[in-house]
């Protein structure tokens, strides 16, 4: 006790003698980085299993802790780091709010949005407007209409289910029962994983839709070990992306099995489990600020900032295109807390990352795995690799 | 076999009561809670201690009485009187301590405190908190100049050196390295300071006397993905002629020429290599290896990994009493 008030006390003393040991340590010129965030998270619908709700505001708090570290750094560098926040509850909303960070002269905006709203947001940006998406999972912004200014920093569903499927392959699990939700998003999900399967040599030996509606008269939990009745199966895969029926496969399928997907066992960017490589670290300063535990996109909005502070740590620039430049250069890495340095795909700018695969409690593994095999970067086994994307972003 | 039972017991009795007969590495077991204490001479783990949540950060007092050991989640570095084999007091060191490294005054100790952003030093004769001195994000590597000049901190997330004179506590220079620089070694006579960056995958050379980076190094393991290639623990030979370089999931340890800066071998130890240490003569490099949760033992001379030695789980540091 006696200690603590001593050390707050010693702190706001030596506090006070640090200005002017900062004052000499710092270079004469100042430099601000204006960095804006856009959010807009459609309403899910109702869900079955909605106990534990989502974070509102996941995306804006990772947003909020990489400025506090870059600003940390910035001080020793005369660099300071503002956030231009905007969340919208409507897409309408959320392209007038872009055109407001745009005229107010912030090129650098890390968006936490849809993939249609996305595209439109890249249509109407200015040429040096660099974006970071930090919350749309589409495969095909990463295989098709790619943008040389829109860089990804959540992985892709692909990155996701491949991440899954070298699992599956490597425990030799590879007959799937796959249950799919009924919106867009679980049947691209459900897309990537049938692509997964075909790239690992993984057998899906049932395909069944989920389409649980009131003729059943039954509750989804009783309904579950009739619905996964089927000759032998490893695992049941669910592609229920909003949390709809999903929570209600584990321990009701009709053999026992290990359900995954987007339930039991998931493929994360980011989840509280992860502690190796530093993240313990990052992981209690995200819960002092937020009061809650850090997900898959706060982490890609710290990403995002954090690489544009990598960026103007290493160039003293604050403008979008020469940090641009400097993100696809090879001088790049971002220590991201996964055990490898992090670095953008040059054909697509997706952030090449490991993928830790969680139960709610524990990590249970982390893609890519051993004897997945690549010329470049193991992480290039996740997701779309060159030859597969059309995308050249930098050609 | 009474009397193999009584040679063993008369042995075990005299290894008790004097502990210092043989040399002796001391090795914090960062998920185990415990330390575990290795004899030199047979290289073998003679005894395990319990002590403080989540050890990490270890080092010996100026007069090798003392371990001091960063307990990381009590709060605290706990005090071990190496005569004794026990905890005999706690210092007061700010949050979440993780390195730390004691002027050769023997009294102040410069604590990375990794959640906090700050840099404490404390006086261990009094235990007065001298300054808290803000630095970086996640704050790691701490390094005393065998001079006493200068204490440097690596902050991880803020990729910089910070440069602490010692009279004033106040940051006089920051240097931007590579990616999460994680530890920092001074030459003997402190003209040169070598710095790992972990995911940078450098080494950076400092020359103290300008506070200027003259060389940077980087690795290549054959056969190892250049991402696992992670610079952390920096050993160097007080005869200037060596300078290793633990690699961490590569699972090497580079030997570098400590004149030219050239790798001249890597050598194959456990699985993520992080600290190491040098025993008395210098014959023998220690080495911590986190994930196999072994300590290798490397011949300095035919530059040879000689043996493994099971310790705790998650050996984090490795310290050597030379005077035992």
């Amino acid at each position: 006790m006696t200690l603590s008030i001593r050390q707050t006390l010693m702190t706001a003393v030596t506090r006070c003698t640090l200005i002017g040991a900062l004052a000499t340590a710092t270079p004469a010129f100042a430099l601000d980085i204006r960095i804006g965030y856009l959010q807009f998270v459609p309403d899910q619908g109702p869900v079955l299993s909605n106990v534990i709700p989502e974070p509102e505001d996941a995306g804006l708090r990772g947003t909020e802790l990489a400025l506090a570290d870059n600003n940390t750094s910035g001080k020793f560098l005369g660099q300071n780091y503002l956030l231009e926040t905007r969340v919208t509850d409507s897409e309408e909303t959320a392209l007038a709010a872009f055109t407001e960070l745009q005229d107010a002269g912030i090129d650098l905006i890390i968006t936490r949005i849809p993939g249609q709203t996305l595209r439109k947001v890249v249509e109407s940006a200015d040429d040096k407007t660099l974006l970071f998406n930090a919350g749309a999972r589409d495969n095909a912004l990463r295989t098709a209409s790619c943008h040389a200014n829109l860089l990804h920093t959540i992985p892709s569903h692909a990155m996701l289910t491949d991440a899954l499927g070298q699992w599956l392959k490597q425990r030799r699990w590879q007959e799937l029962f796959l249950i799919t939700g009924q919106t867009p998003e679980d049947k691209a999900w459900a897309e990537a994983f049938r692509r997964t399967s075909k790239r690992f040599g993984l057998d899906i030996v049932e395909d069944k839709p989920w389409t649980f509606d009131a003729d059943l008269r039954r509750t989804a939990s009783k309904e579950l070990p009739l619905f996964t009745q089927g000759d032998d199966y490893d695992a049941v895969v669910v592609a229920d992306t909003r949390g709809d029926f999903g929570e209600y496969v584990p321990f009701n399928t009709w053999l026992p099995r290990p359900v995954l997907g987007t339930q039991g066992m998931t493929p994360v960017a980011w989840h509280r489990v992860v502690e190796s490589w530093g993240a313990a670290q990052l992981q209690n300063r995200f819960r002092e600020l937020s009061g809650r535990n850090m997900n898959s996109e706060d982490y890609a909005a710290w990403a995002a900032v954090r690489a544009i502070g990598t960026a103007v740590t290493a160039i003293s620039k604050a403008d979008a295109p020469a940090i641009r430049d400097f993100l696809f250069s090879d001088k790049f890495d971002l220590a991201g807390f996964k055990g490898r340095k992090l670095t953008f795909r040059d054909w697509n700018g997706q952030l090449r990352q490991p993928i830790p695969l969680v139960h709610p409690r524990g990590l249970v593994a982390q893609a890519p795995f051993e004897g997945f095999l690549h010329p470049e970067s193991e992480m290039d086994t996740l997701g779309y690799d060159k030859p597969e994307s059309k995308c050249r972003i930098n050609n | 076999m009474r009397t193999l039972f009584k040679q063993t017991a008369l042995a075990a009795m005299i290894g008790l009561s004097t502990p210092a007969l043989a040399s002796l590495a001391y090795v914090s077991n960062e998920k185990d809670n415990t330390l575990s204490i290795i004899d030199t001479e047979t290289q073998e783990v003679v005894e395990t201690i319990d002590v403080g949540q989540r050890p990490r950060g270890i080092l010996l007092s100026k007069d090798y009485t003392k371990l001091y050991i960063c307990a990381s989640d009590d709060d605290t570095v706990q005090v071990f009187d190496l005569a004794t084999r026990k905890i005999v007091d706690t210092l007061p060191s700010g949050e979440d301590p993780e390195q730390f490294s004691l002027h050769p005054n023997n009294k102040h100790l410069y604590i990375a405190n990794e959640d906090d952003a700050i840099v404490t030093v404390v006086d261990v004769e009094t235990k007065e908190v001298l300054a808290q001195i803000d630095v970086g994000i996640e704050p790691e590597g701490m390094a005393v100049s065998p001079d006493g000049k200068w204490a440097v901190n690596t902050s991880e997330t803020t990729s910089m050196l910070h440069w602490i004179n010692t009279e004033t506590f106040e940051i006089e220079k920051n240097i931007v390295v590579g990616q999460r620089p994680r530890h920092v070694e001074f030459s003997k006579d402190s003209k040169i300071a070598w710095a790992s960056a972990e995911i940078g995958g450098t080494v950076h050379i400092i020359d103290v006397d300008n506070l200027e980076q003259v060389h940077e190094m980087s690795f290549k393991v054959p056969g190892v993905s250049p991402d696992r290639v992670q610079p952390v623990g920096i050993e160097l030979t007080s005869d200037g002629k060596y300078a290793f370089v633990a690699l961490g999931p590569s699972n090497h340890v580079a030997v570098v020429d400590a004149q030219s800066y050239e790798v001249l071998d890597y050598l194959l130890v456990g699985s993520r290599v992080w600290q190491l240490d040098l025993d008395k003569d210098e014959k023998h490099l220690y080495t911590t290896n986190g994930v196999s949760g072994d300590v290798s033992v490397i011949d300095v001379e035919d530059l040879k990994v000689i043996k493994s030695i099971k310790v705790g789980r998650y050996p984090w540091g490795v310290v050597i009493d030379p005077t035992s």
